[in-house]
């Protein structure tokens, strides 16, 4: 990766990650944990892969991302944000009355979502569902999935993930957030989904494990995707949940509480 | 009279649309032989994907579909589509308000000897309670063949309940079925018949039997559940004074639920639900099942004059 572009995602999703602080402080509630974890993955995404266009959101022949793991909506909305899908201001009515910004993605309010998503595992089989529409148009758009590792408990993941490899959508490339923690705890201690690359590969998909907070791998993951022929792609990224808040980092209570502006505070402090 | 089954009416309307409108996409359960969207995956094999046995999936997969403009129709039995996928039928497609089309066939008593586990009574009310959801029971082949071609055209989620069995045709081409609006299939004065479905052919039955007895009774088609019909209801009610509906679902949340939810507010009158009581079916054939659930022309007749007596 070239270093200016290195910079620019760094600085971005830096960004992203202090909005996404802000308007959880904000609401008062939301699920800061699992946004920071995919924080460099969407924002790699939005600023560096994606064929989109933030002036025509439902522009046919786009780029599609399905936050298939809902509850990190901060991230998709920040990241929309800054994309330029809306404005910044509107970040702080997170979770409010009469909000764009429903506490998960409604793809009926916001422009850039491509798919409501919140009950989990359902994502992946809509993402599914956009590929295989690519497919049928012979078009060479790409979908792109992001789920949770706890998500991967759900029995509807695996039925979707059987329907990828069997329809050969090689133009779904699905992101696991592994961040190894879920509510209750450790995915280990909780439902264990691992081993999550030999099971993504069990079903016939090109699996790739990388470091998600490395732009560079990430990168290099989604170019080896596109060359794959025939396989849909699981990048299974190892991520820190809470990551770039220190109090945050590895604490599964982040999962789904909101600090409060003192926190707030401390944590923009740490991400300056 | 001839007879044919809505779920063969499906098959045959949905291969005919298929070959006109591009953008109809077929998913299926590993049921196609059973649901007729095999006639569709002849007709245009590009376009038809089984899903195998995975409806959750399925739904989402359909939803995804529609999400990028095509005009997915899903297809399984009743009890798969309404009850296993209820979740993703809910936040995937209803939620979005996009734009796929839920094909449940084997609805009801009458899938016969595979017994309760199949028969699914409660989808009316499953299906009818969910915002933006158009539910449609066509009563015979010829509302069918019409009921897809308006689903495919409607742009939104719509639920098609249809069934295994042969059912008498009460129309012909000339009819001109409307989301969401009912028909009076015969006039009448001392009481109201109100049908969904296979139900439609034995109220006109049951018509017949009360006019040998001196009772005009009229009949009303109800084959959109949702968008309903609530005017038609209503002065159907005030023409006759009371009224019966009949429907092969649960008594509770199908169509007598409905009719009921109007009628309370807007008219109240005297008022018989003839469906299965709160209770899950058995195995046995359909005509022992419809008999041993009180789906009979003979109970519609009874409830009628049950009705018409308390009248004030």
């Amino acid at each position: 990766m070239e270093e200016r572009t290195l910079k620019m995602l760094t600085a971005q999703a830096k960004e992203i990650r202090q909005d996404i602080v802000k308007m959880v402080g904000e609401a008062k509630s939301g699920h800061p944990g699992g946004s920071l974890s995919a924080a460099d993955i969407v924002t790699y995404l939005y600023f560096q892969e994606m064929h989109i266009d933030p002036e025509e959101p439902q522009w046919a022949d786009r780029d599609r991302f399905v936050l298939s793991k809902g509850h990190a909506a901060p991230v998709l909305y920040a990241t929309l944000a800054h994309r330029g899908f809306f404005p910044k201001e509107e970040l702080n009515s997170l979770r409010k009355l009469d909000s764009h910004l429903q506490g998960h993605p409604d793809m009926k309010k916001v422009p850039g979502v491509d798919m409501s998503t919140g009950s989990l595992g359902t994502g992946i089989s809509a993402a599914v569902g956009m590929a295989l529409a690519g497919k049928i148009d012979k078009k060479d758009r790409y979908t792109y999935a992001l789920l949770g590792d706890g998500e991967l408990d759900e029995g509807q993941v695996w039925e979707a993930v059987m329907a990828a490899s069997h329809y050969q959508l090689d133009h779904l490339i699905a992101f696991v957030d592994n961040n190894g923690l879920q509510i209750d705890g450790n995915v280990d201690d909780v439902l264990s989904p691992n081993p999550i690359d030999a099971k993504f590969a069990a079903f016939g998909w090109n699996v790739l494990v990388i470091d998600g907070h490395d732009f560079g791998q990430i990168e290099e993951a989604v170019k080896a995707a596109k060359a794959t022929q025939g396989k849909p792609t699981a990048i299974i990224a190892k991520t820190v949940k809470g990551k770039g808040v220190s109090f945050m980092e590895n604490q599964v209570g982040w999962h789904g509480s909101a600090p409060n502006a003192e926190q707030v505070a401390t944590a923009l402090a740490e991400l300056q | 009279m001839t007879s044919v089954a809505t779920r063969d009416a499906y098959g045959e309307a949905l291969a005919a649309l298929g070959q006109e409108n591009e953008n109809i996409v077929v998913l299926d359960a590993d049921l196609s032989k059973s649901t007729k969207t095999c006639d569709f995956k002849k007709a245009v094999p590009e376009r038809f994907f089984n899903m195998g046995i995975a409806e959750q999936n399925m739904m989402g997969v359909a939803a995804g579909l529609a999400a990028c403009g095509k005009i997915p129709f899903a297809s399984t039995f009743a009890v798969f589509a309404a009850g296993r996928a209820y979740d993703q039928i809910r936040n995937t497609i209803a939620y979005p308000k996009l734009n796929v089309k839920i094909a449940a066939s084997h609805a009801g008593l009458t899938v016969g000897e595979d017994g309760g586990s199949h028969q699914m009574l409660e989808d009316i009310a499953l299906m009818r309670v969910i915002p933006n959801m158009v539910v449609l029971v066509p009563a015979d082949g010829e509302e069918t063949k019409q009921a897809v071609r308006a689903a495919a055209e409607y742009d939104g989620p719509v639920y098609i309940r249809l069934g295994r069995p042969k059912v008498p045709m009460i129309f012909d081409e000339n009819y001109k079925f409307t989301i969401g609006k009912g028909v009076v299939v015969k006039e009448g004065t001392d009481v109201t018949l109100i049908g969904t479905g296979i139900m439609v052919s034995k109220a006109l039955e049951a018509a017949e039997k009360l006019a040998a007895e001196g009772i005009n009774a009229a009949v009303v088609n109800i084959s959109t559940i949702k968008l309903l019909d609530e005017k038609l209801i209503v002065q159907m009610a005030e023409k006759t004074g009371a009224v019966v509906t009949c429907e092969e679902h649960s008594i509770i949340g199908g169509l007598g639920g409905a009719v009921a939810e109007v009628l309370c507010e807007q008219c109240p009158v005297p008022m018989a639900k003839i469906g299965v009581n709160d209770s899950f079916g058995q195995s046995g054939l359909p005509d022992q099942l419809l008999e041993k659930y009180g789906l009979t022309v003979e109970h519609i007749v009874e409830e009628a004059k049950k009705v018409i007596a308390r009248k004030k």
